[in-house]
């Protein structure tokens, strides 16, 4: 009787035995991934510095969720389920690899029943792994989604990288599998007790095939196929860190470090207090050392999967950013600037050499892109950050200096008169109705309302103020303004990079807040709101009108008046109220209080609601396009079935407005703002009611302002 | 090369509702808010570009008090190396001819190739460069939109009407007044000035500059404003909103009907 069959490392190759050669690989693979992940490694150390230690737990809850829960793949359904296929066979394949490659193939025994278990397990590990590769290369070849595809402008197509990888994963769980196979091929022949394989699994097929072959042959794929796996492993591993596939080593530290706090900016450095910044030399970005360790961890952890340019508003209308080649060029600067031989460069400025100005202009910050990445790489921070240094170098758009400028000097982009703030206020309809404070000192009051520049100075925009006042009223706050105090919110100063500005109009800001002595801030307008609600430090509790709205519609202080036009509504999320601040429901729900009003959703709607445009200093930028951004939004509800667009934001309302006569679309679809819609629909007293006013009188205010 | 770019404070027009005073002989200047003069801002920049290109240095000098710093932190923030407030009680109420008779004074006590001013100031009446080129016996071309520096002399164009332009070399030193869109000037933020902000600025006197009071300030002004209103909206005026063919009949019938047409 024969003897069993020999293992690797009793094995002999072209003279070599089988334990030396496979010492010797081993510990040349390890070295040579040590010594590529020290190379990735070196430009983190020399980046800026970046906090991010601070609560491990919610950290650790984020690796759970996101990183082993793969929580954001089945949002792309078939790669999602894909993906985390794959992801959970790598996982429980990572024991397998790990006993092969340190057992030099006499395994590290299990017990008994684990070990029978898990060898079912990794059987069809191993074959789903590998039918995945076999699908993931027919999406590529065949199917070829868009999103996967490359620009010219961004050099030539991954598609043969791709392929490659997915390649040598199939090779590998083809290896790994005709090891197993063959062995229990031999055993079969030979009568011996047989190696368990799973019904149905690769190496179980493997195995039927290959028991016509002979003793010699099924020997020889015993040890090739080790070695074939052997090999793939470790050429995987070093060749892995430069492209895509390095996000299998740092995925598990960028999910870990990943930003926490929502609607938030980084700070123009983590090392040195808002006090300190004028001793910096420099703001912002401009060479690459300039951004984040976290931020280059990102570059690296990138899988070019596309998801995020899927959802960039500015991608879709062909404005020049796609924030997946913001990552993708940075990580090939990366690479080629820190090489694996030889001194690393020395940073050259990024803007006009990797991204241009527009590129980094284009960007509305409404953070779809970050809210589809299944890796949480941040891409707002870095935007914001490439600006600061383009407005450090003074390197700002014409179209956008006149209105910094006013910011600087009258406090809102317009350069209109502080006095003429509370105009708004002064409509005399309204104001029989409505008396709106002035907090300066001689008036108090327990909430301030916070106006900011479009709602006050913007004629149409005046509307929503007033519909505001009224509904405050209505429910009986006691409420005020901060009139000629009140400069702009800097909002959107700082998310253009002008720190400086920014820092000097919440300070003011700040102050005057303060002074008034409110208890409570209300805003209408969702990027005050963000920014008294992160950017700005000790003022009183902030509210959005829709959460306010929401709360005295439970609590029955706001009855409504039936809708009764035969109109569709929807709800479009402005970005910094819904994903920045994950006010998705009270707004609905405010809508669906109102008795007969008929509400679809869009496609896109709520955490990947379609950016208006963008709000804020964006309304000056003048973009290179193909079309408006706002043009795309309004067709998208068109095809909802809605002919009303009820937004919560000046911003959006500007935007979509326009939208609808850019779209040919008026006379068939109208945009109202929650405040005006909820003011029209109010049920008041009886008195008011049977005057008739409650309902026509934000219709009135607005033609009174000429529109 | 040494370039000099005089200056000059205006209430910002874009961000200042401008009305008459109560006695009707100025602007109402309460509540306005001031920035360099437009014109001056391209010259600085334009200023700045020649230097990082050929070398040198650029002053930026303007003629007032404490309060027109301002605008030079702000161009020094840009880059200007140096600035220079003209700074004596006896300049005020001075006309176009006084300007540029402290001016000349001033660039005949440095060395500069090249004087730069805007074509105009916003509230001005674009005669300043003109005069200071001829007080200094320099070459001078207005309207400026290009710069491009030879050997001891400048490659330039001019805006001539209709939107032609117009290639001429003048020779250094010489005054240019210097046309908007020239360039794109880069933005000053607070940040630059207040890095700025404790660089010491020269305040030079008539007699630092040898001036005889008696030539400049509202004494010597030979024109003096006697009047400032803005026009009264005139009556008429009738734009015609409709297709090409409708606003023909309807002109046709407009001018028939006064008589214009028999």
């Amino acid at each position: 009787m024969l003897e069993g069959i020999q293992s690797p490392a009793q094995a002999t190759y072209w003279l070599v035995s089988g334990q030396t050669l496979f010492l010797v690989i081993h510990l040349l693979g390890l070295a040579c991934f040590a010594y590529i992940v020290a190379r990735r490694l070196t430009p983190l150390f020399r980046a800026q510095s970046d906090f991010r230690f601070d609560r491990p737990f919610t950290r650790l809850g984020k690796v759970l969720k996101f990183w082993l829960g793969q929580w954001r793949h089945p949002r792309y359904r078939a790669a999602g389920i894909m993906h985390i296929l794959i992801f959970a066979g790598f996982i429980l394949l990572a024991t397998r690899a790990f006993s092969l490659v340190l057992g030099i193939a006499d395994r590290v025994a299990l017990p008994e029943g684990i070990g029978h278990l898990y060898d079912i397990i990794k059987d069809y590990a191993t074959t789903i792994v590998f039918v995945c590769m076999v699908i993931a290369a027919g999406r590529r070849l065949v199917f070829k989604p868009a999103r996967y595809a490359v620009p010219a402008r961004y050099g030539k197509a991954h598609t043969a990288d791709a392929i490659f990888l997915l390649a040598l994963i199939a090779l590998l769980m083809v290896g790994d599998s005709l090891f197993a196979a063959s062995k229990a091929a031999f055993q079969t022949r030979l009568g011996q007790p047989v190696d368990f394989l799973a019904v149905l699994s690769l190496p179980w097929m493997l195995k039927n095939v290959l028991l016509s072959a002979s003793l010699p042959t099924l020997q020889h794929l015993h040890l090739g196929g080790f070695l074939a796996h052997d090999l793939t492993f470790f050429f995987l591993l070093c060749y892995r860190p430069f492209g895509i596939q390095f996000h299998v080593e740092t995925s598990l530290f960028t999910v870990f470090f990943a930003k926490l706090d929502r609607g938030t900016l980084k700070p123009v450095r983590w090392d040195v207090s808002d006090e300190h910044l004028d001793q910096v030399k420099s703001f912002g970005v401009k060479t690459f050392e300039d951004f984040t360790w976290k931020h280059m961890l990102d570059f690296y952890s990138c899988a070019d999967c596309g998801r995020c340019s899927d959802n960039c508003p500015a991608n879709a209308v062909g404005r020049p950013l796609s924030p997946r080649f913001i990552t993708i060029k940075a990580r090939d600067y990366a690479f080629q600037h820190y090489p694996m031989l030889g001194k690393a460069g020395n940073g050259k400025a990024l803007i006009g050499n990797l991204y241009t100005e527009d590129e980094i202009w284009s960007c509305t910050t409404c953070g779809a892109c970050e809210e589809e990445c299944p890796l949480l790489v941040e891409y707002i921070d870095k935007i914001v950050d490439l600006r600061r240094g383009m407005v450090d170098d003074g390197n700002v758009p014409q179209s956008l200096q006149k209105p910094l400028k006013a910011l600087e000097s009258r406090g809102n982009p317009y350069g209109k008169m502080e006095k003429k703030k509370v105009d708004w206020t002064r409509d005399r309809e309204f104001q029989q109705t409505c008396d709106v404070k002035i907090l300066d000192g001689k008036n108090g009051a327990d909430t301030l309302y916070f106006v900011d520049s479009i709602t006050s100075y913007d004629d149409r925009m005046q509307a929503i103020g007033r519909a505001t006042a009224r509904i405050l009223d209505h429910v009986g706050t006691s409420f005020g303004i901060l009139g000629a105090a009140e400069k702009d919110s800097g909002h959107d100063v700082r998310r253009f990079g002008e720190e400086t500005l920014f820092m000097a109009l919440r300070d003011h800001n700040v102050n005057a807040i303060k002074d008034c002595g409110v208890k409570r801030i209300v805003t209408a307008d969702p990027h005050a709101y963000n920014a008294l609600k992160h950017d700005y430090k000790d003022v009183p509790p902030v509210e959005h009108i829709s959460q306010a709205i929401a709360r005295e519609v439970k609590a029955g202080k706001i009855k409504f008046n039936p809708v009764e036009n035969g109109n569709v509504y929807t709800y479009h999320d402005p970005c910094y109220l819904g994903r920045h601040n994950q006010v998705y429901d009270d707004p609905r729900d405010v809508l669906d209080a109102i008795p007969g009003l008929k509400r679809v959703e869009m496609t896109r709607s709520r955490d990947r609601s379609f950016c208006c445009g963008g709000g804020g200093l964006m309304l000056f930028y003048e973009p290179k396009e193909d079309q408006r951004i706002g043009v795309k939004r309004v067709q998208m509800a068109a095809e909802a079935g809605a002919n009303v667009i009820v937004t919560a934001c000046p911003f959006c309302m500007v935007n979509i407005e326009d939208a609808i006569k850019v779209a040919g679309l008026e006379g068939k679809m109208t945009a109202i703002d929650l405040a005006e819609l909820v003011d029209q629909q109010i049920a008041r007293e009886p008195q008011a009611v049977v005057e008739g006013h409650g309902f026509s009188r934000a219709v009135r205010a607005r033609q009174d302002s000429g529109l | 090369m040494e370039i000099l770019v005089c200056a000059r404070r205006v209430p910002d027009t874009s961000e200042n509702e401008i009305e008459l005073n109560s006695t009707g002989n100025d602007i109402e200047r309460d509540d306005l808010v001031y920035s360099i003069n437009e014109w001056d801002n391209y010259a600085v920049e334009e200023a700045l570009q020649i230097t990082a290109k050929v070398g040198g240095n650029v002053t930026v000098a303007t003629i007032g008090s404490e309060e027109d710093e301002e605008i030079l932190r702000r161009e020094m923030a840009m880059g200007a190396h140096h600035g220079v407030l003209i700074n004596d009680g006896a300049f005020t109420g001075s006309d176009g001819h006084g300007i540029a008779t402290i001016l000349a004074a001033f660039v005949r006590k440095g060395h500069y190739d090249l004087v730069l001013t805007g074509v105009q100031a916003e509230d001005g009446g674009a005669q300043v460069g003109g005069m200071l080129a001829a007080m200094l016996d320099y070459p001078f071309a207005s309207l400026v939109n290009s710069i491009e520096v030879l050997d001891g002399k400048l490659k330039i164009s001019r805006e001539i009407a209709g939107g032609n332009r117009e290639i001429n070399e003048i020779d250094l030193p010489c005054v240019l007044s210097i046309q908007t869109g020239i360039n794109e000037p880069r933005y000053v933020g607070m940040r630059g000035i207040r890095q700025v902000a404790s660089i010491p600025i020269p305040t030079p006197s008539a007699s630092d500059l040898g001036i005889d009071p008696a030539t400049v300030g509202a004494a010597a002004a030979k024109v003096r404003r006697v009047d400032y209103f803005l026009p009264a909206l005139g009556k008429g005026a009738e734009i015609l909103q409709g297709s090409r063919e409708e606003n023909i009949d309807k002109l046709i019938e407009l001018v028939a009907a006064k008589g214009g047409l028999k």
